[in-house]
C-alpha cells in the first residue's frame, strides 16, 4: 500500500515529538545525573534543581503527546511496543514517578536524610531512563521477535542485545553533555565554572561514543525491505555535529555547543525513524512481520480531524512554552539580587 | 490469577490512585484562583495568604495527580493492548488532544505559577493561577470524552475488514450525551472536593485560634463553593441516572438489585442479607427509583433478568450481570455521601450568615473528617460506573475479556506488586506532608514547605521553593 499523505504527515509528527522530547527532556535527565556532581551541597542542589523546576513538567508532556499521537494515528503501533516493552516501560515509569515526585517534594522538609533520598531518586530517575530510551530505540533499530499477530514472543532479556545496551549508554551520555552545557547557560559563579569543567572533561568520551554508535548503527540496522531515503547523509551529518560540538566546547563557547549537542540528539532521532520508514518496528522474526505506516495507521478520518487540531493549538502551545522559557531565562544565582530579598518573604 | 485478572486489578488499582488526587487537583486549583483573584481585586493580604498556605497543600497533592497520570497514559497499550487496537482510531484522539491542550496547559502554568511570583507581573501571575485551573478542567473533559465512548458507543463505525472501530463523526464524540452530563458531574465533584479539603483544613486550624481572619474567610470559600458545587451535582446526577437507564439499563437495575422489571419502583436505602432478591431487612422508599430513573411517580424501571435476557439475545450468550454488591453498595455510598456533603454545606451556610462560624465548635471538629466525604463519593461513583459497565470494556462493542495484552501472568504480577508497592510509599509520604503543612502553624512554615532554619543559607535566598 501507498503511503497516504496524511499519514507521512503523522509519521513526521511522531518523530517531531520524540525529537523534542529528547531534546528538552534530554537536558532535564543530564541535570539530573549531575545534581549531585554540580551540587555539593544543600542550597546548590536546589539551584541545580531550580534551572529545571518551572519547565521540567512542560518538557515531559512532550513524551505523553507522543504516545497520545501514536495511540491516535498508529494505535497498531502504540499498542504492540507498549505491550513488547512492557518491563522496560514499568521501570521507566517508576523512575519518573519518583524523578517527579522528588522534584516537587525534596525541599518541603529540612531534614537532610529527606533531601538525601530525595536527591537520590532525582539521581536514579534520570538515568534509568536515559539509558531505557535508548536501549529501546536500540532495538527498534535492531529489531525484536514480533509474531505474525504482532504480539511479542521474547523476554525482557531479549531486549537487551549488546547493540541496545551500547545505544542506551550512549544516549544517556549525550543527555549527560547536553546537560552540563544547560548548566553552564542557567548558573553562576562557581557552579557555572564546574558545569562548564564538567562538559569539558566528558565532551571526547561522548565524541568517540557517537562515532562507535553511527557505525555500529550502519552495520546493524535491519535494512531489509526497507528504503532509506537518505542513507549517507544523517549519519555524516551526525558525525559533523558531534565534532563541532567538540570543537565549540574546547573554544568555550557553550550557548553553540548547547545548541550544537541539541542538534545531534535531534539529529540521531531522526536518523532512528529514517532507518525504520516505512517500517515502524521491525520484526527479528521474519521481516513480513515488521510493522509499517500504512499497516498500522488510523483511517482517513481520524487523521484529518487530528492534523486540524494540531494545525490550530500546536503553535499556541511553542509560544507558551517559549514564553515561560523566556521567563525563566536568567541565571540562577546563590544570593538573589537586592529587588528580590527583602519583602518575599512576608509578602 | 490470569494475566486479565492482574491486569484488571492493576488498571483499578492505578486509575483509582489516581482519582484519589485528580478531584483534589481540580478543585484546589479552582479555588485558589478564586482567592488570588480576591486577593488582586480587594487587594486585602488575607487572601494572600489563603493562597500561600493553600498553595503548599496543592502542590504537594499536584505532584502525585501528576506522575502516577503517566501511567495512566501508558497502561492502555501495556496491558490492554487489543484494546488498544480496536479503539485506537477513536480513543486515542481526545487522549492526544487532551496533551496538546490541557497537559501543556497546566504544566507550563503551574511552573510560572510556582516560580514565577517574582519574575511576572501580578496580572500574569494571577492569570496564570486561572490557566493552571483551565487546564485542569480541559483535562477532565478530554479524557472523560475517551471514557464516555466506552459506556456509550457514538459517531463510529466498525471497519468490516479489519474489525476496528473508527471515527466517522468527531463532534458526535463531543456532545455524546454521556459525556455531557459525566464532565459536569464529575467537575462539580472535584469542586467540592477541594472545597471540602478547604473547608475542614480551615476549620481545624479555627480550632487552634490560629489566623482567625485568614482561616474564617477561607472556611466560608470552602462552604459556598461546597454548598453551589454540590448542589448543583445532585441534578447532575439525577439526570445521570435517567441517561443510564436507557443507555444501560443493566446498570440501574444492578444498582438497585432489582430483579424483575417493575413499575412505580421503591428504592431501597439499605439492605440487610443478600441482595439476591429475598433480604433479611430493608428500609424502602417507595416509587424513588421511578421518580429517579424516570421522573415520573409509577415509571417502568427494568429489572436484571428482563435486561439479561434482552441482552443475551442481541450479543449472545452469555452473562452481562456485573457484581451486584458492589454496583449496590458503591452506588448508595455515592448519593447518601452526597446527602451528607450537602448538608455540611448547608449548615456550613446557616452559621456563615449568623457570623456564628467560629464559635460552632462541634461543627469545627467534624468538618476535618468530612473531608474524606467527597473524596469517597468520587471513588465509589467510578468504580460504581466502571465495574457496572463489565463484561464490557467497551459497551456493546468489546468485552474486557477480549482487550488484553498477550502477556505473561508473571510479568503482569511484577507490575502489578511493584506498583502498587510505590504507590503505598507515596501515599505515605503525601499524607505526611499534607497532613504537616494541613494542621501546623502558619507562622512555621516558610514559602513552600518547612520554613529554613535561621542559619541556614537557603533561608536568605530565593531559592526555597
Ligand atoms: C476527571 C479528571 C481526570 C480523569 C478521569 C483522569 N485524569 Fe489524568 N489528570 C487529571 C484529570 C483526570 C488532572 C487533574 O488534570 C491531572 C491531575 C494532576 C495533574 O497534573 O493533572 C491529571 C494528570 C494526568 C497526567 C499527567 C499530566 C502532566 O504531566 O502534567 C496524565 C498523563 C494523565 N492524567 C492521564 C490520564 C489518563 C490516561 C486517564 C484515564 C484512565 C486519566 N488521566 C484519568
Ligand atoms: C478516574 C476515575 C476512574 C476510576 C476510579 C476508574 C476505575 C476503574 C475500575 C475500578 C476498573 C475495573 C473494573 C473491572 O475490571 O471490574 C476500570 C476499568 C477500566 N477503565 Fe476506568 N476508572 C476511571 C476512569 C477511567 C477513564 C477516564 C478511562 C478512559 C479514558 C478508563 C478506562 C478504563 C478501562 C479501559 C478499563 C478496562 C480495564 C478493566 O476492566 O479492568 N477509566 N476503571
Ligand atoms: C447526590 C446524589 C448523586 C447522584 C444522584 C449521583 C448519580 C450518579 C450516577 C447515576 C452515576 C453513574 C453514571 C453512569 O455510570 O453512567 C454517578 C457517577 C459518579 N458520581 Fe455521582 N451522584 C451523586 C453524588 C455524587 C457525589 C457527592 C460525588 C462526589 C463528590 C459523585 C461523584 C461521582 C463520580 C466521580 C462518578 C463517576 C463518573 C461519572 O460517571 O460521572 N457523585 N453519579
Amino acid at each position: 500500500m501507498k503511503i497516504s499523505p496524511l499519514q507521512f504527515v503523522w509519521f513526521s509528527l511522531v518523530v517531531v515529538l520524540w525529537s523534542g522530547y529528547f531534546f528538552l527532556e534530554g537536558f532535564d535527565f543530564g541535570v539530573g545525573m549531575l545534581l549531585r556532581w554540580i551540587g555539593r551541597n544543600d542550597i546548590e542542589r536546589r539551584a541545580v534543581i531550580n534551572t529545571i523546576g518551572p519547565t521540567w513538567d512542560g518538557n515531559e508532556v512532550w513524551l505523553l503527546v507522543a504516545g497520545g499521537a501514536t495511540f491516535a494515528a498508529f494505535p497498531r503501533w502504540y499498542a504492540t511496543v507498549f505491550s513488547s516493552f512492557y518491563l522496560a516501560l514499568f521501570l521507566i515509569l517508576v523512575a519518573l514517578i519518583f524523578r517527579g515526585v522528588a522534584f516537587e517534594y525534596r525541599s518541603k522538609l529540612v531534614n537532610p536524610t529527606w533531601r538525601k533520598r530525595w536527591d537520590m531518586a532525582i539521581f536514579i530517575g534520570s538515568l534509568l531512563p536515559a539509558v531505557l530510551w535508548g536501549v529501546a530505540f536500540g532495538d527498534f533499530i535492531h529489531g525484536i521477535p514480533i509474531d505474525s499477530q504482532g504480539n511479542f514472543t521474547g523476554n525482557f532479556f531479549s531486549l537487551l542485545s549488546p547493540y541496545s545496551v551500547f545505544v542506551g549508554l550512549t544516549m544517556a551520555a549525550i543527555f549527560l553533555i547536553h546537560g552540563a552545557l544547560f548548566l553552564e547557560m542557567k548558573l553562576d559563579g562557581e557552579l557555572r565554572e564546574r558545569a562548564s569543567y564538567l562538559a569539558r572533561c566528558f565532551s571526547p568520551v561522548v565524541t568517540v561514543l557517537v562515532v562507535a554508535f553511527i557505525v555500529w548503527t550502519y552495520v546493524t540496522a535491519n535494512h531489509g525491505g526497507g528504503s532509506n531515503i537518505v542513507p549517507g547523509i544523517m549519519p555524516i551529518l551526525i558525525v559533523a555535529l558531534v565534532i563541532a560540538a567538540q570543537i565549540l566546547i574546547t573554544d568555550r563557547h557553550y550557548g553553540w555547543a548547547f545548541a550544537t549537542t541539541g542538534a545531534t540528539i535531534i539529529a540521531i532521532t531522526v536518523n532512528m525513524f529514517l532507518d525504520l520508514y516505512p517500517r515502524v518496528l521491525v520484526s527479528s522474526t521474519s521481516n513480513a512481520y515488521s510493522l509499517t505506516i500504512t499497516g498500522t495507521a488510523s483511517a482517513h478520518y481520524t487523521l484529518v480531524v487530528m492534523t486540524i487540531v494540531a494545525a490550530i493549538f500546536t503553535p499556541l502551545v511553542l509560544l507558551y512554552q517559549g514564553w515561560s522559557y523566556r521567563i525563566f531565562r536568567a541565571r540562577i544565582r546563590l544570593t538573589p539580587p537586592e529587588s528580590l530579598q527583602p519583602q518575599q518573604e512576608i509578602k | 490469577m490470569s494475566a486479565l485478572d492482574l491486569s484488571r486489578w492493576q488498571f483499578g488499582i492505578t486509575t483509582v490512585y489516581h482519582f484519589i488526587f485528580v478531584p483534589l487537583t481540580i478543585g484546589l486549583a479552582f479555588v485558589l484562583a478564586i482567592m488570588q483573584t480576591l486577593e488582586y481585586k480587594t487587594k486585602k493580604p488575607v487572601y494572600g495568604e489563603m493562597v500561600k498556605f493553600f498553595g503548599r497543600l496543592f502542590a504537594v497533592n499536584f505532584a502525585i495527580g501528576l506522575v502516577t497520570g503517566i501511567v495512566q497514559e501508558f497502561q492502555f497499550g501495556m496491558n490492554w493492548s487489543s484494546y488498544s487496537i480496536f479503539v485506537g482510531n477513536i480513543f486515542g484522539a481526545p487522549l492526544a488532544i487532551e496533551g496538546l491542550l490541557a497537559f501543556f496547559l497546566e504544566s507550563t502554568f503551574l511552573g510560572t505559577w510556582l516560580f514565577g511570583k517574582h519574575k511576572v507581573s501580578v496580572r500574569v501571575h494571577l492569570f496564570s493561577a486561572w490557566m493552571v485551573s483551565v487546564g485542569t478542567i480541559l483535562s477532565a473533559l478530554f479524557i472523560l470524552a475517551a471514557n464516555s465512548f466506552m459506556q456509550h458507543p457514538v459517531g463510529y463505525a466498525i471497519d468490516p475488514k479489519t474489525h476496528q472501530a473508527v471515527m466517522t463523526n468527531f463532534l458526535a464524540l463531543l456532545t455524546n450525551s454521556t459525556l455531557i452530563t459525566t464532565f459536569f458531574h464529575t467537575v462539580l465533584a472535584a469542586f467540592s472536593t477541594g472545597a471540602g479539603l478547604v473547608l475542614g483544613v480551615a476549620a481545624y486550624q479555627i480550632l487552634r485560634y490560629r489566623k482567625k481572619e485568614m482561616f474564617v474567610g477561607a472556611a466560608r470559600i470552602g462552604i459556598v463553593v461546597l454548598f453551589v458545587s454540590m448542589l448543583f451535582n445532585a441534578f447532575v446526577g439525577h439526570i445521570q441516572g435517567q441517561i443510564m437507564e436507557k443507555q444501560q439499563p443493566m446498570k440501574m437495575a444492578a444498582a438497585e438489585a432489582l430483579y424483575n422489571t417493575s413499575s412505580g419502583a421503591s428504592f431501597s436505602l439499605l439492605t440487610i442479607g443478600n441482595l439476591s432478591g429475598d433480604p433479611i431487612f430493608q428500609i424502602r422508599l417507595p416509587h424513588l427509583l421511578s421518580v429517579l430513573s424516570d421522573n415520573s411517580w409509577n415509571g417502568t424501571v427494568q429489572g436484571i433478568n428482563q435486561v439479561q435476557a434482552a441482552e443475551v439475545a442481541k450479543y449472545g450468550a452469555g452473562s452481562y450481570v456485573p457484581p451486584i454488591w458492589v454496583e449496590y453498595w458503591t452506588f448508595r455510598i455515592m448519593v447518601g455521601l452526597g446527602g451528607v456533603i450537602l448538608l455540611w454545606g448547608l449548615v456550613g451556610l446557616y452559621f456563615m450568615r449568623q457570623g456564628s462560624l467560629d464559635r460552632k465548635r462541634w461543627y469545627l471538629r467534624i468538618s476535618p473528617y468530612l473531608i474524606a466525604a467527597p473524596i469517597i463519593a468520587n471513588l465509589t461513583g467510578w468504580i460504581f460506573t466502571e465495574v457496572g459497565r463489565q463484561p464490557w470494556i467497551v459497551y456493546g462493542l468489546l468485552k474486557t475479556s477480549n482487550a488484553n495484552s498477550h502477556l505473561s501472568a508473571l510479568s503482569v504480577g511484577i507490575t502489578l506488586v511493584g506498583f502498587t508497592a510505590v504507590y503505598s510509599i507515596l501515599a505515605v509520604v503525601d499524607g505526611i506532608l499534607m497532613f504537616k503543612f494541613g494542621s501546623a502553624d502558619p507562622d512555621s512554615l516558610g514559602s513552600h514547605g518547612e520554613k529554613e532554619p535561621e542559619d541556614s543559607p537557603t533561608a536568605h535566598s530565593d531559592l526555597i521553593y
